[in-house]
């Protein structure tokens, strides 16, 4: 038998030249409920080690777990945007397990009687082609506790000296989501990978059911990746490459994990059925733990819950409350607001989708609005290493009615353009409104026409060359005339006046 | 006044403390004081809490002399057993890798027990994890049959049983998995009622087998049951398996003891062969005492009895052994570091504690649980005993068509001697028998003492059985019997048992 280097690549060309890649994902969401899922303890993030811990997710002797029924609601609510189906009668069960940071060594999960199940997600791709992502499952399960491991200089179990659990997480409620074999995909299986998960997070966001922080762990992906040969129907063997933590790791993971299995195909190895840890840094996957399909967690159902059984009234009232899925939504807005493909791409990668629909909402024009968002605080949002520009303002309290507010202050001819922006630059030093920073920085368009013609005979009379090329026909020439008697006005003056009355006293 | 408080029963003693004919204080120091005579030899606790049972005893009593409408148990002191959580009590469950934990939280039982105002005695000796019919599995030592202290007192919940039959408490909380209530109840000449499932919250009752498990009271009369069984049960919000009902009129029912023109249900399957022919003919005798107090009986045929034992032996192993994985050493109780490795890895030290802090029997059932839920197996062994106990739960339910209740022996012997069959887990297994279906169909139980068999002059157990949420025909049918019965015997049956100092000088010489 030949020795295959497992840990080696091929181009991505070479793969796609021999192999269908087919990819399953499983993404863990953190719901945002207020309490956890079998107890009534807190889930804020990022709280003090151990604070937010009671018996129950503890897992002390004799501590019963009930089920939060808005953890139940939130799965209900995601399996119908899934277009999933809902279960009539489900139970929990027990995945068991002896690990430090899960309480009871066992997690509390759904086994073959999930929530929600057989839904699709449709998936917008760059090219405006879209790719159905069917859904095997969705179910309820709790988070376990975070080991830290302490002494090492990796930060991983090996080498270290010993080992911190923090139990605040033990017990968030999570909602597994299951997609089933992704085919077809071929050289766009990457981009297929990452959409879907953009997607999900998008519509996870709508649904108002989890922040949905990749970075904060709210939400986890794990790429299930195998090779098919070309022309072939046999599902290869697959690796389940865990912890891909942004959409840019999981394009990337997908594409490496597909030149790795390649290499190994093409040497005539054979994939090894494990997990894999994915690394931001190297871009690159290393081995993990072998897991087969014998792995034996003895699940049993959970005999200290009784069964979820959601009426249909129930589940056709939590229908009634899902939003508007958020690519048709992108897609009537951006009619609404005549934005074009490139205004609405930059607006929907700024975050800014809702902000705009709010300002829009208050009376500000959709290019005001977007306009005003996108400029300078997004500048000073970034320059400050804010999140998003929209908790940048509601931190500062910089609200809708400020842009709309500037808008009618420019309308009613009191403000230009500069003016406005100086009022704007005013409002995100916290100087107040866009009318309170006017009148306290003087800002007024002078109306005196008397004033304005006065400035215009005098700066034609100082550049009385430039004049004579205006009178000659150079038009153009008028900007510099228009920008002297601006600078002689101090900038209060509006430059569409002032070129109307240099181009009647000049060319008439 | 001349009472000795520590024969009085739970009822006598509340209406005494009601009238201010004695004090909470005084019943309590009274019992302490019996505990300190005879539990050397009964080793019925394994914790006794002195002063925090008389903290409460005074508290009853300067708050009833302040006039304050107290419940009717107040003052009236109770044993725990072991398995349920109480803050700032020892909570061992008989186990060595419990030793030491101090539960920061009480079960609701214990709640409900202190929101009565009734005095905290101590933790009863039971078996490692109520595994056991002897509570010669406790890692502690067992605990000694009153009767004859060279006899098992029952089990799992020996300690409850013993510690009421030897005096030293009138009433106890015991926990029932497969009989853990009533077999020590008949064995030991006390009454032990399983309140039907969901009946009683089982939060802070350290699982054996959720699905079995209930908490039920231990006492010496059946009327003194009702009253603790009132206390304990109801709904409770933090159990999910907890039944959103009112108790069922148990109290009530006890003090009518009215059985006239009830059909009492003999279980064919749960008579004569197998049962000691005393224990058979104090349960025959038991019967005539039904019909002369104007009960019809019938006879009923539950045929999926006999494979109750085998669906029992899959199902509690298979959730005790994923009950049990919680005790680690990660978080709480013994941590023992495995021997010649340096720098062990938590997994080591879990095995090590594992393997040092259970018992034989513990390992016994984690084994065969582990391996009735792995892959493969699942089906015919868990999925196998899920069916017989639908197969049981429809034999109830026909018998309970044609009879109000059931009955039959408890056990089907009286108490044995230690070591009899410590090392033949069949034989012990058996001692379950009857009382095991009810723990797998989720309905009603209670033992009370039929009076004493012939050939060894030790209690026999007489079982009534109810369908599920009718709780209260077990005490119309039991307090019936019971009166029947103290009339035969012109006074309580535990009267004819030894004074435990001549039980000593008699059996302890070895
Ligand atoms: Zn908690």
């Amino acid at each position: 038998m030949t020795v295959v280097d497992t840990e080696a690549t091929i181009s991505y060309d070479d793969v796609l030249a021999s192999f269908d890649p087919v990819m399953g994902l499983e993404v863990h969401v953190e719901l945002g409920t207020n309490t956890k899922m079998f107890c009534g303890c807190a889930t804020e993030f990022g709280a003090e080690p151990n604070t937010q811990v009671c018996p129950v997710c503890l897992g002390l002797p004799g501590a019963l777990p009930v089920v939060n029924e808005t953890a139940v609601e939130s799965a209900i609510r995601i399996g119908l945007a899934l277009n999933c189906e809902i279960a009539e009668w489900c139970r929990f069960a027990r995945k068991n397990y002896f690990y430090p940071d899960m309480p009871k060594n066992f997690q509390t999960s759904q086994y073959d009687e999930p929530i929600a199940f057989n839904g699709f997600l449709d998936v917008e791709l760059d090219d405006g082609t879209t790719y159905r992502v069917e859904i095997e499952r969705a179910h309820m399960e709790e988070d376990t506790g975070k080991s830290l491991h302490v002494g090492g200089s990796t930060g991983r179990i090996h080498g270290a000296t010993h080992s911190l659990v923090d139990y605040n997480r033990a017990g968030i409620p999570l909602i597994e989501i299951v997609t089933k074999p992704m085919l077809g995909a071929g050289e766009r299986a990457p981009e297929v990978a990452r959409a879907y998960v953009a997607t999900l997070r998008d519509l996870l966001k709508a649904l108002d059911v989890s922040d949905v922080k990749m970075e904060q762990g709210s939400m986890r992906c794990d790429v299930n990746l195998s090779l098919m040969p070309k022309g072939s129907t046999t599902l290869g063997t697959r690796t389940e490459t865990k912890n891909v933590n942004s959409l840019r790791s999981v394009e990337r993971a997908v594409r490496y994990e597909m030149c790795r299995h390649g290499a190994v195909l093409q040497a005539g190895g054979s994939i090894l059925q494990e997990t894999r840890h994915w690394h931001e840094d190297t871009g690159a996957t290393t081995s993990g733990r072998p897991k087969s399909d014998a792995d034996d967690y003895r699940y049993f159902p959970e005999p200290d819950l009784v069964p979820v059984a959601p009426s249909r009234e129930t589940v056709e009232s939590l229908r009634a409350t899902l939003p508007e899925p958020p690519a048709q939504r992108r897609k009537r807005l951006q009619s609404d607001w005549g934005f074009s493909d490139l205004e609405m791409r930059d607006v929907l990668n700024a975050g800014l989708v809702d902000l705009i629909g709010e300002t829009v909402d208050a009376g500000a024009t959709p290019a005001g609005a977007r306009k005003w968002w996108s400029g300078e605080i997004a500048r000073r949002a970034n320059a400050e290493g804010a999140t998003d520009v929209a908790s940048y303002a509601a931190e500062r309290s910089i609200t809708p009615a400020h842009v709309v507010e500037l808008e009618g202050l420019v309308k009613a001819g009191r403000l230009n353009d500069s003016m406005a922006r100086q009022a704007w630059e005013g409002v995100l030093d916290g100087e107040g409104t866009p009318t309170a920073v006017a009148d306290a920085r003087g800002l007024e368009l002078v109306q005196d026409d008397g004033a304005l013609e006065a400035a215009v005979d005098k700066v034609i009379e100082a550049n009385a060359d430039v004049a004579q090329k205006v009178r000659d026909g150079k038009v153009q020439a008028a900007g510099a005339l228009i920008g002297q008697v601006m600078k002689e006005m101090k900038g209060q003056a509006d430059a569409g006046k002032a070129r109307e009355i240099i181009l009647a006293k000049l060319t008439s | 006044m001349t009472t000795d408080l520590t024969r009085a029963s739970a009822a006598d003693l509340a209406d005494l403390l009601s009238k201010g004919e004695t004090s909470s204080v005084e019943v309590t120091q009274a019992l302490l004081n019996r505990t300190d005579a005879v539990d050397g030899d009964v080793h019925a606790y394994l914790h006794v809490d002195r002063e925090g049972a008389l903290a409460t005893a005074r508290d009853i009593d300067a708050r009833r002399q302040a006039g304050e409408q107290l419940h009717q148990l107040a003052g009236v002191p109770i044993a725990v057993k072991d398995v349920m959580a109480t803050q700032g009590l020892p909570t061992t469950c008989g186990s060595k890798i419990l030793e030491g934990w101090i539960p920061p939280y009480d079960a609701t039982v214990v709640t409900r027990l202190k929101q009565a105002g009734m005095p905290i005695l101590g933790k009863t000796n039971m078996d490692e994890f109520a595994m056991g019919s002897s509570t010669e599995h406790s890692a502690y030592g067992p605990t000694r049959n009153p009767w004859d202290l060279e006899r098992i007192p029952g089990g799992s919940g020996g300690g409850s049983s013993a510690v009421v039959a030897s005096f030293q408490a009138p009433l106890a909380i015991g926990t029932d998995t497969g009989g853990s209530i009533r077999q020590p109840a008949a064995v030991t000449g006390t009454v032990g009622t399983k309140p039907t499932y969901g009946g009683v919250s089982r939060y802070g009752l350290v699982a054996l087998a959720s699905s079995l498990d209930q908490a039920g009271p231990c006492t010496r009369t059946v009327l003194d049951a009702a009253l603790l069984h009132e206390v304990m049960g109801g709904h409770d919000p933090l159990d999910s398996t907890s039944i959103n009902a009112p108790v069922p009129a148990v109290v009530e029912a006890a003090r009518r003891a009215d059985v006239k023109g009830m059909k009492i249900g003999i279980v064919r399957e749960l008579t004569g062969e197998g049962f000691q022919a005393g224990v058979q003919a104090r349960f025959d005798e038991s019967v005539q005492h039904l019909v002369d107090a104007g009960a019809e009986v019938v006879e009923v045929s539950c045929p999926s009895f006999t494979a109750a034992l085998a669906a029992y032996y899959l199902i509690l192993p298979s959730e005790a052994s994923s009950n049990l994985a919680k005790f680690d050493a990660m978080r709480y109780g013994l941590r023992v570091l495995p021997e010649g490795l340096d720098d062990p890895s938590a997994e080591q030290v879990m095995a090590a504690t594992r393997d040092a802090g259970f018992g034989d029997e513990v390992k016994r059932r984690i084994i065969l649980g582990t391996y009735a839920l792995s892959s493969g197996y699942y089906d015919a062994y868990y999925g196998s005993a899920q069916k017989v106990r639908r197969l049981i739960a429809d034999d109830f339910n026909r018998a309970f068509e044609a009879a109000d209740v059931l009955v039959s022996p408890t056990a089907p012997t009286t108490a044995f001697k230690f070591g009899d069959k410590i090392d033949d887990p069949m034989a012990m297994y058996l001692n379950d028998v009857a009382t095991i279906p009810a723990n797998l169909a989720g309905v009603p139980g209670m033992s009370l003492p039929s009076g004493l068999a012939d050939e060894d002059g030790l209690p026999a157990g007489c079982q009534i059985l109810a369908p599920a949420a009718a709780d209260e025909r077990l005490y119309a049918v039991g307090a019936a019997l019971e009166q029947r019965l103290l009339a035969s015997w012109g006074g309580p049956l535990l009267g004819r048992a030894p004074e435990l100092s001549a039980a000593r000088s008699t059996s302890m010489g070895a």
